[in-house]
């Protein structure tokens, strides 16, 4: 009974071997401050016994570049780290393929190393799969804020430095100032508008006083009225109903 | 000529409707699901609320200025329109009416202009234009289009 629940067993891995193909896992997002070591971890699944063939391969894609260099490799029981690219002096394997594992270590992190590295490993006869990308993102010294908005929405979050930025402007001052200024300029213009005009009617009062000579300073605000009423044909009808008033009085008095 | 009158008013407030719509809808830019901008760019993750703010875009709060300013012209001029109806000479012309309106039409094609130009580096990669500046744009020739229309209309008995 066991022997033939052993070789069922044994017949169908050797099947899934065939169909399955090799899984390769890495993180998604790594996270190193500037001068730290970073360690890239790269495994992967595969329903092989693990070959002494097993090979792994890093390559790095730079933020922006269309093509990745090749920096490490592990083949034929030999590591190979980059001599001559950017992490040369700086990388170190730390895997052990026997088991599977296939990482490295990367030393003193600069801003240049932000980018994709990618990990490709095979496990002969299994070497049908897709590789594996982490992003690596390195940042300055980082400093733990939280941000509260008028309507208490708090915002945990990492203050990111990359390069220095300029002082931001607060929300609402640009609006602000341009909705004053623009206001401000109207009403402006619009009081000296009516000030000219008051002054235009004062002078041509004044002329018009010099004509009549004496008819009686109690009529000085009736007349200053009646000048207005002249040169400002919208308020006609109040003048009118001024004029009306004065009148009365006048015949009153 | 109580056609062209009516013609007019109807044009006014269709420009009126229509800026205010653009200014106080926050639907600049949609990504198919949520609407953003102008006033605030919010996106939900983990159940929270993660917004974005105009600290870092001066030029979005020179829009959300440009396109009040714009809007207050525009009531401006429609109550200096009503207003001169009344009390205008007759053969006179709509003068402030269509200054306030021209100007109107100058903020908000500032605006639409700044917007445009300026929120490709702002908005994320799927994002499309919403409702709310198609609507901008609109504003622009339609209230230049009313205020030519003050400068040329006189009033008659």
């Amino acid at each position: 009974m066991l022997s033939v629940l052993a070789l069922t067993s044994v017949v169908l891995l050797g099947i899934a071997s065939q169909i399955t193909a090799i899984v390769v896992y890495t993180s998604w997002e790594r996270h190193a401050l500037v001068g730290s070591d970073v360690r890239l971890s790269c495994s992967f699944f595969s329903w092989q016994w693990t070959s002494p063939d097993v090979t792994f391969s890093w390559q790095y894609r730079p933020d922006g570049a269309k093509e990745g260099i090749s920096i490490f490799h592990y083949g034929g029981g030999a590591a190979y780290v980059d001599n001559k690219g950017p992490f040369r002096d700086r990388l170190e394997f730390v895997g052990n393929p026997s088991r599977r594992d296939g990482s490295i270590l990367i030393k003193n992190l600069d801003f240049s190393d932000n980018g994709t590295f990618t990990c490709d490993a095979k496990n002969p006869p299994d070497i049908v799969g897709r590789p594996s990308s982490v992003r690596l993102l390195v940042f300055e010294k980082v400093n733990l804020t939280s941000q509260c908005s008028f309507s208490g929405i708090c915002r945990l979050g990492w203050e990111e430095k990359m390069r220095t930025f300029p002082v931001p402007v607060q929300a609402g001052v640009v609006t602000g100032a341009i909705i004053g200024v623009v206001l401000g300029l109207l009403i402006l213009i619009v009081a000296i508008y009516y000030l000219m005009r008051f002054l235009v009617a004062r002078r041509v009062f004044s002329l018009s006083m010099s004509k009549h000579g004496k008819k009686g300073k109690g009529k000085e605000g009736s007349q200053q009225k009646q000048v207005l009423a002249v040169t400002d044909p919208v308020k006609l009808k109040a003048a009118a109903s001024e004029k009306k008033k004065q009148e009365s009085r006048r015949e009153k008095k | 000529m109580l056609a062209i009158l009516l013609a007019t008013i109807v044009l006014h407030l269709t420009d009126l409707i229509i800026l205010f719509i653009s200014t106080c809808a926050n639907a600049w830019r949609t990504d198919g699901v949520a609407n953003y901008d102008l006033w605030y760019d919010c996106t939900q993750r983990n159940g929270g609320y993660n917004c974005r703010g105009t600290n870092d875009a001066d030029w979005l709060q020179a829009v959300q200025a440009l396109m009040v300013l714009a809007t207050i012209f525009c009531l401006i001029s429609f109550i200096f329109f009503l207003c001169q109806l009344f009390t205008l000479v007759k053969g006179g012309r709509f003068f402030f009416t269509a200054v306030f309106q021209v100007l109107a039409s100058l903020f908000v094609m500032s605006g639409a202009i700044i917007y445009t130009v300026m929120s490709p580096e702002w908005k994320n990669e799927n994002d499309t234009y919403g409702y709310a500046f198609v609507l901008a744009w609109l504003a622009f020739p339609l209230t230049l289009i009313s205020g030519f229309i003050y400068i040329v209309l006189r009033k008659k008995e």
